[in-house]
């Protein structure tokens, strides 16, 4: 099970929670899990996410494998200058 | 409102157009004869990227009218050098990487070259000074400033 | 990862370089047609104002004027985004800053068109405004759109505020209470242009039946197309667009201003359209960056341990709902290890031009206000500025404030190769001070496409859809030229146009060099792979005995055969009797871009009777991984570091009580000249970025972020006054004193 850590402002989405487990082989995968789990989040993920896994930061990226030790950040969608 | 006809020379060749009395020298240049490497980037004679030899003399042909320049020579970026001939200038801009969008650069090559023809020995201060009126957003200018500085070391012979 | 470089780390000229210095290239004015129409648009002389009615009768029977359009020339959009893009091109109903377009006409001359503009008779009922953040957050403001307000969030602040983050982790009271000495400090920043030399300027050409061409500058041509088709209602396919050579962008050119109007006069004129800003448009409606007013509180030790750190990050982004404070609360304290911090961020609407990206957007004026109060604890604990900061630091392994654990990051090598710097221990004259600050940028992957064919002289073209805003087609010809073994000079590399090339991202968040540069690499890769095939078939071994070694096929060893090496071009030379023409392509979206640290150092002189600040000598420290062309590294570093020292000392937004801006020109919105400024030493450290096979990571927007904390830690220590509002004007200053 990844571990999947939903930061700051994203937790009002998830009751507070700030950490879940998540059977999940890819992101794709977890988001769907994520959204069900906590439909206010939804919005936020159809909207475009971005998510750190293991340190490494991914935008949307659906395919990218997650394994059951893995550390997954997820955060707003990232723009650059 | 009818149009001027003018009679003038630029980079060398004849040339002449009809333009409209509030018309600016730039707009003649870009829109009439085709010579787009002079750029608006203000219309206001602050940045430089206008700039053009007028008998000689840096100007910003932003702030010159078009009707004024019967009888002239104008020199434009176009007439710097060619690509078998660059000026020095140019070919140290180029070796220093001192553009990085180039939308100054022609700018600040008619107003380097117009500098190194009276004083062909300027400090870094003097070409910081000569080239305030040339904005450039991309470089923060220090490339820019040593290719001058290497280009005009190399008019004089000194590291060519 | 590969080490050992031939290509890379040398400084060749630039391919656009002898267009560039002849006057050659061609930007997004440069271009014209014949049967050409000349635009200009009608805009706002007011604040906020309900459009009662607009009478375009009187430009529309104007001999001359072609088309005229206003917002009701538009039709609605469905995604809310592409809506907001399109009502700032064009507004609908209601002008929401001064300079919002309300019509725009096209007629035969510049001339005419400027005659037109007059005749339009537009009806104002004028509306209350507010251009301040604070203002614009408080209840009862005037809401610029009902209905967008943040979730979840309460009473206590307005329906502009569009947006909270909140990032971090510990419990920072508990950071606190461990504190021997906090502080606890309110900042604001003005807001301030990107400044690109070159307005926005593009040339439309939309048909009748729906097929269209339009050329303009821009950072992202594929993402003119998505928005402009939307925004017209066509498809994508019809619509072609080519990036021209773009005079400066900055994150000011991700986004469309201009385009669709010219599009849509053209398509009611029936002619092509060329549509040019003037630079006090460029001020007044094209995007600045955000003005912010924060609160940064921080505990620290007296040997110099941070405890705890939070801030509050207040920012209005103008006229539309916008997300960008986020990147701000996330870059807030990156720089640090940190085990209590929390970093909270507000967006808020405005009666000011819709904001858009500038380099590193977000992040300058929330590391400037987290520096500032760095440079004060130490300044108090009597603490060097960079050993605190290196106790501190981020490195591999630290749980960053904004979330994910970070890589091989290069903070440590930049704050020891600042210490380690003569600049560091030179002595400061009169009146100096000397001033440190730390930075930091995310940096990007996403969309990218690469299409690359091996000619039959041994010549290879590469076509790659991303905007060269400062040399890319240099650093992509390096890392093909690397990665297929041959010479720099035999690739040519051109920016194609959105019907030649696949999709490609917008050229921002320092992705390019990045990106675009593993797109390259596999498309090489794609046709070395190729090339071995057809000299195994050649050979006749098998294509799995044949390697490539320094721009050559050969057998991989001895049991392979015994074969000369067989060079690229005498590859490509028989190409059309092997099989036909070789290629190599990549699509794909990269991540693991890498994040980039900078620390810079600058000894500033006030002058006390004037108030004054000059920029005595400046050095700037930057990891970038592996830098390709080192010399177009550097001027990336140096410019950054300008522009953040115009944000520092000179450059803002100013409006007065009616809401209108009052300096929009180059004399009043003063940037850095080439007198203000001393060289910039530029250092950079190569700490190889684990995600891309050369070590690349972007550099392009870290080195606006330090500067402005730099600059004023400086003045701080050279007039014995801290300073908390940029920029640091003369007249403030002298206040100050």
């Amino acid at each position: 099970m990844a571990r999947v850590v939903i930061f700051g402002s994203l937790r009002a989405f998830t009751n507070g929670e700030g950490e879940m487990e998540i059977d999940a082989q890819t992101t794709r995968e977890l988001l769907r899990k994520l959204a069900t789990l906590h439909p206010a989040l939804a919005e936020t993920i159809e909207a475009g996410v971005s998510l750190a896994i293991d340190g490494e930061v991914f935008k949307e990226a659906w395919f990218t494998p997650i394994s059951a030790e893995s550390e997954v950040v997820v955060m707003p969608l990232m723009v650059g200058g | 409102m009818s149009k001027i006809h003018i009679t003038t020379q630029v980079n060398g060749d004849a040339v002449e157009f009809l333009c409209e009395p509030d018309e600016t020298l730039l707009d003649v240049l870009r829109d009439r004869l085709n010579l787009t490497g002079a750029k608006e980037g203000c219309g206001t004679g602050d940045c430089g990227a206008c700039s053009v030899t007028l008998n000689g003399r840096l100007v910003a042909s932003c702030l010159v009218l078009g009707a004024e320049v019967a009888g002239s020579e104008i020199e434009t970026v176009e007439g710097v050098g060619t690509a078998d001939a660059l000026h020095p200038v140019q070919q140290h801009l180029l070796d220093h990487a001192a553009l990085q969008c180039g939308i100054c650069t022609p700018g600040i090559i008619v107003a380097a070259k117009a500098l190194l023809l009276q004083n062909p020995n300027p400090s870094e201060e003097e070409v910081r000074y000569w080239l305030a009126g040339n904005l450039c957003r991309c470089t923060g200018y220090d490339k820019i400033i040593r290719a001058v500085l290497s280009a005009a070391a190399e008019m004089r012979g000194e590291n060519a | 990862m590969k080490q050992d470089f031939k290509i890379l780390g040398t400084r060749p000229i630039r391919p656009d370089g002898l267009d560039k210095v002849t006057g050659k290239a061609m930007f997004g004015s440069d271009k014209s047609v014949t049967g050409m129409l000349h635009a200009r648009i009608l805009r706002s002389p007011h604040a906020h104002a309900e459009i009662v009615s607009i009478d375009t009768s009187k430009a529309e029977a104007l001999a001359g004027v072609k088309a005229v359009i206003t917002g009701d020339d538009f039709a609605d959009v469905e995604n809310r985004w592409a809506r907001y893009t399109m009502q700032n091109c064009m507004a609908q109903g209601r002008a929401l800053y001064d300079g919002h377009a309300v019509a725009a006409v096209a007629a035969i001359s510049k001339t005419v068109a400027a005659e037109a503009l007059k005749l339009i008779e537009v009806e104002y009922k004028i509306l209350p405004h507010v251009t301040d953040v604070d203002e614009a957050m408080a209840p009862g403001a005037p809401v610029l759109h009902e209905g967008v307000k943040a979730r979840k969030l309460g009473d206590d602040v307005s329906g502009n505020t569009v947006g909270y983050y909140s990032f971090g982790h510990g419990d920072i009271e508990a950071g606190f209470a461990n504190a021997e000495l906090v502080i606890d400090r309110t900042f604001k920043t003005a807001a301030v242009h990107q400044g690109y030399i070159e307005p926005h300027g593009c040339l439309a050409d939309l048909g009748g039946d729906g097929r269209g061409e339009l050329w303009c500058s821009t950072q992202g041509h594929y993402m003119v197309r998505e928005v402009c088709s939307e925004i017209l209602g066509i498809d994508s396919s019809q619509l072609r667009v080519t990036a021209s050579e773009i005079g400066g962008g900055f994150g000011g050119k991700t986004t469309v201003f201009i385009e669709p109007v010219a599009l849509k006069l053209s398509q009611k004129a029936g002619k092509p359209v060329k549509l040019v800003m003037s630079r006090e448009e460029v001020f007044r409606a094209s995007g600045p960056t955000m003005s912010a007013s924060m609160d940064i509180k921080i505990g620290m030790t007296k040997a110099g341990k941070i405890t705890g750190a939070h801030a509050k990050l207040r920012y209005q982004g103008g006229a539309f709902p916008y997300q960008m404070v986020m990147m701000g609360a996330m870059s807030a304290f990156a720089a640090y290890d940190l085990e209590h911090v929390q970093a909270e961020g507000w967006d808020v609407m405005t009666n000011r031009p819709k904001m858009i990206s500038y380099r590193a957007p977000g992040a300058p004026m929330a590391v400037y206000a987290v520096e500032s109060v760095m440079d004060e604890l130490c300044q108090k604990l009597e603490l060097d500025p960079i050993d605190t900061r290196l106790m501190n630091a981020a490195r591999e392994g630290t749980k960053s404030s904004y979330g994910p654990t970070f890589k091989a990051i290069g903070l440590v090598e930049a704050l020891e190769a600042a210490k380690a710097h003569p600049h560091y221990s030179a002595p400061l004259a009169p009146n100096t001070g000397r001033g440190v600050s730390c930075g930091f940028w995310f940096n990007f992957g996403g969309q990218v496409s690469v299409s690359m064919a091996i000619n039959a002289d041994g010549t290879v073209n590469l076509i790659e859809g991303n905007p060269d805003i400062g040399g890319s087609r240099a650093s992509i010809s390096m890392m093909a030229a690397e990665a297929l073994g041959i010479e720099y000079d035999r690739i040519r590399t051109i920016v194609g146009d959105t019907a030649s090339v696949g999709f490609s991202d917008v050229t921002d968040g320092s992705r390019v060099t990045f990106a675009v540069g593993i797109a390259t690499i596999n498309a090489a890769n794609a046709a070395i792979k190729e090339m071995c095939k057809r000299a195994a078939k050649i050979w006749e071994i098998d294509a799995e005995a044949v390697e490539w070694v320094d721009g050559a096929a050969q057998p991989s060893g001895h049991n392979a055969g015994n074969f000369p090496p067989m060079s690229l071009a005498e590859i490509a030379a028989t190409s059309g009797k092997t099989g036909g023409p070789i290629a190599g392509h990549h699509e794909g979206a990269p991540d693991k871009a890498g994040v980039s640290f900078g620390v810079h150092m600058v000894d500033v002189e006030v002058d006390p009777e004037t108030g004054f600040t000059s920029i005595k000598r400046y050095t700037a420290f930057q990891d970038v991984g592996k830098a390709i062309h080192p010399a177009y590294v550097e001027g990336q570093i140096q410019g950054g570091a300008v522009q953040g020292i115009g944000w520092a000392l000179n450059e803002e937004y100013i409006y007065g009580e009616d809401g209108l801006l009052q300096n929009p020109g180059f004399l009043d919105y003063r940037i850095p000249v080439a007198s203000d400024l001393p060289m910039i030493d530029a250092v950079i450290i190569e700490v190889p970025n684990p995600g891309h096979p050369y070590g690349v990571r972007g550099c392009g927007e870290t080195a606006i972020v330090p500067p402005l904390a730099a600059v004023s830690n400086g003045v701080a220590q050279a007039i014995g006054v801290r300073m908390f509002e940029l920029p640091m004007s003369p007249p403030k200053i002298l206040k100050a004193l």
